[in-house]
């Protein structure tokens, strides 16, 4: 990993890499500092999209093989499950939400200290 | 094999049969409680007098190779332990003997025990006490055998406080579970020991592994653990048959019942240690020095209980000294390796001292539950069957021909003689002559003498005359069993058989020295010529000694209040600031440690959140800093992960 590289313009490993790694540091402070558990949900959406970005981005630079004509794509298709996973994730976590807000009349996560005895 | 033998486990398995019954089932119907019982140790005693007579007829076949039937019964990680029946003439002996006390006893508790309100309770402990006592005698292994010992000690405990609403019954019923139970511990510890060094606790398995074996150091050690052995078994007969110093619990245990003393506390129960001893001579005969030691603790108990007995004046308790005294007369038979002459004698002293206690139970009865012997008086002409039977057991303990006690006795004092023990045998000849004049004291004061007035008395009923009678009749033949070719000692004996005729010059010394006792005793209480309280006023202290058994009694308390206070005193200290303040202390400590920890539980999802996250991110950095040294350790590079 080369961070001068940036300064010859060229779009290489590191740039992808340093995007994701942006992107999943936003996505984990909105873990940490957002109130509202629909933004924290979207957080996490934005972590699991960076390590989206990582796969893809392997894929192409570290393992761009051809097996006749066909290039080999597990970065892509481990995306992919990602997505589908997260997908998933967003249906359950919503529900869940749902309920807790029929229950509590709120989404703020601050007011479920429901763990502390 | 006998056909016969196969069912001699029929004989416990009724008396328990009627226990149940009668607990279960008859509770309510004291008649039919009763009969049961009866029945059931009549069917018994029937048995029991065919196999003694197939064991008669079979004669050499039976001595030489015993009848065992083993069932297995236990089976786990190579303890193997079998339950099962073992007839030969030791065993065949004393099934007769115990089946027909128990049976004339439940015979005789009939009037004894009449309008009491524990009626079927106490045929369902009698059941129970012959059951197990019967089990006992038929055990072929040694855990067996403590099984059935831990059970009849059981059904003393129970019958000793059968009345329960006398506080002495209740302390004296206590006192005899517990000084049996020191004992009995020994036992144990030497079962243990001896199933540790030869794998086996059946009696015919550990007598060939120790003769072929005995030799072998390798296997047994030295002699040294056939002694330890010796002595840790011995320590279970010394609780049970009330040899010194464990002999407290005898004398109190009268406050049983008067028929219950005559069957467990006299003719069967407290006799089950010199089973023991006997059932394990194999043991005791290897090691000379538990032998010797045998016979010492024996001779002692023979003539320390005799002295005691001189000085009381209850007459179940008198009985009761006298029967220590016998048992220790056994315990040194077996000690100078008369084997069959205290069988013999184990055998005789069941129906004479059945007979004396029943007998005294008689006399208690017909005196209205009086013990003081000087409260009695001119019984003879009231009692007459009471009163000849009574004198028939008397003479058998003093050894008069002929009569019982003289054949058995004369066999011990002569083999301790033979074998080179003198002064047990002087210690036995000696406590002969004091056992016949305690017992003439006894007898004469109780049956002769003025007669008081207050004491409307009459004979007793024929439901307890006619158990005297018969234990009458065996005391007087049951003597006769040395008389002839293939006499007593033929069939119960250990190792070689060597016919041996009563020697005659030594049995003359015996009887004279009984005849002493007997005419010193019709001197002082008959004819008065000295007068009893002459004696004791020359002789105070020695008197006052006897009078409270040497003060045993007050010397175990006196070490129970300080020895035994004291070091529990230090146990309790220990306790509460030693053993209590390691779990205080750990108690404190994660309640304070909780409280402080707590602190950082927020509640916050988020903060958990951020906390896990930054713990990988520094466990991360530590493995990532650590790498070059602890690549195993490393997590990702043991994964083939990130270089």
């Amino acid at each position: 990993m080369n961070l001068s590289n940036l300064g010859n313009l060229s779009v290489g490993l590191s740039t992808y890499l340093l995007v994701a790694a942006m992107l999943f540091c936003l996505g984990l402070y909105g873990v940490f500092a957002k109130r509202n558990m629909i933004a924290i949900l979207m957080s996490i959406e934005l972590m699991l999209n960076a390590v989206n970005i990582n796969f893809v981005a392997f894929n192409r630079f570290l393992w761009n093989q051809k097996i006749d004509v066909h290039y080999v794509l597990t970065g892509h298709v481990s995306a992919l499950f990602v997505i589908i996973v997260a997908a998933s994730e967003v249906a359950v976590g919503l529900a869940l939400i749902i309920a807790v807000y029929r229950n509590r009349k709120s989404t703020n996560v601050d007011e479920f200290n429901w763990l502390k005895w | 094999m006998h056909d016969l033998f196969q069912w001699a486990w029929l004989i416990p398995a009724l008396p328990f049969l009627s226990f149940l019954l009668i607990a279960f089932v008859t509770k309510r119907s004291k008649g039919l409680s009763s009969t049961i019982s009866i029945l059931a140790i009549l069917t018994s005693l029937g048995l029991a007098i065919a196999i003694a007579l197939s064991i008669i007829r079979a004669g050499e076949e039976i001595v030489e190779h015993p009848a065992i039937v083993n069932v297995n019964w236990l089976n786990i990680f190579g303890l193997n332990i079998d339950f099962g029946t073992i007839i030969d003439p030791l065993s065949g002996m004393m099934l007769f003997v115990v089946t027909l006390v128990a049976s004339m006893v439940q015979i005789y508790s009939l009037g004894y025990m009449h309008g009491d309100k524990g009626w079927s309770r106490y045929y369902a402990y009698q059941s129970l006490f012959a059951g197990s006592m019967l089990g006992m005698v038929l055990a072929t292994n040694l855990l067996q055998l403590y099984i059935f010992w831990e059970l009849v000690g059981l059904c003393s405990y129970l019958l000793i406080g059968f009345w329960y609403f006398k506080v002495s019954a209740r302390e004296a019923a206590k006192k005899a579970f517990m000084t049996t139970r020191v004992g009995d511990f020994g036992l144990l510890l030497g079962m243990i020991f001896l199933y540790n060094k030869f794998g086996t606790l059946d009696f015919a398995a550990l007598a060939a592994a120790l003769n072929t074996n005995f030799a072998n150091v390798a296997v047994v050690g030295t002699v040294g653990y056939v002694t330890v052995m010796a002595f840790l078994i011995f320590m279970g007969p010394v609780g049970k048959s009330g040899q010194f110093p464990l002999h407290v619990w005898l004398p109190d245990a009268m406050e049983g019942p008067t028929p219950v003393s005559a069957l467990i506390h006299a003719a069967t129960m407290v006799v089950a240690g010199v089973y023991l001893v006997a059932r394990m001579y194999f043991l005791f005969d290897a090691s000379p020095a538990a032998l010797q030691f045998i016979g010492g603790i024996g001779a002692f108990t023979a003539i320390f209980a005799a002295s005691i007995a001189i000085a009381q004046n209850d007459i179940k308790r008198i009985l009761a000294y006298s029967t220590l005294s016998q048992l220790g007369y056994m315990m040194f038979a077996l000690g100078v390796g008369s084997f069959s002459g205290s069988m013999f004698h184990l055998m005789t002293h069941a129906f004479f001292k059945a007979l004396m206690f029943l007998g005294a139970g008689s006399v208690i009865l017909a005196v209205h539950h009086k013990q003081d012997i000087w409260d009695m008086g001119g019984l003879w002409k009231k009692m007459p069957i009471t009163g000849w039977t009574f004198f028939i057991g008397v003479m058998a303990i003093s050894g008069m021909p002929p009569f019982a006690g003289f054949f058995s006795k004369d066999e011990i004092l002569a083999n301790a003689l033979q074998n080179g023990h003198p002064i047990i045998y002087a210690v036995g000849l000696f406590t002969a002559f004091l056992t016949a004049f305690y017992m003439c004291r006894l007898f004469f004061v109780v049956f002769m003498g003025p007669e008081k007035s207050e004491n409307h008395t009459h004979e007793s009923p024929w439901s307890m005359t006619i158990p005297l009678i018969i234990l009458a009749f065996f005391s007087v033949v049951g003597g006769w069993a040395a008389l002839p070719e293939h006499n007593f000692a033929f069939f119960v004996h250990f190792g070689e058989f060597e016919h041996e005729a009563i020697n005659w010059t030594l049995a003359g010394i015996s009887v004279i020295a009984g005849l002493l006792g007997i005419g010193l005793a019709y001197a002082i209480y008959v004819k008065k010529l000295i007068s009893a309280e002459s004696i004791v006023t020359r002789f105070p202290r020695v008197y006052k000694v006897l009078r409270n058994k040497y003060y045993v009694d007050e010397l175990y308390l006196w070490i129970i209040h300080n020895v035994m206070d004291g070091f529990s005193k230090v146990l309790y200290w220990f306790d509460i600031f030693v053993v209590d303040g390691i779990i205080n202390g750990i108690a404190l400590i994660t309640r304070g440690s909780a409280k402080t920890l707590r602190l950082t539980s927020t509640g916050q999802v988020q903060t958990y959140a951020m906390v896990f996250f930054f713990a990988v991110v520094v466990l991360f950095m530590a493995f990532a800093i650590g790498e070059g040294q602890l690549t195993a350790l490393n997590p990702l590079a043991t994964l083939g992960g990130v270089k």
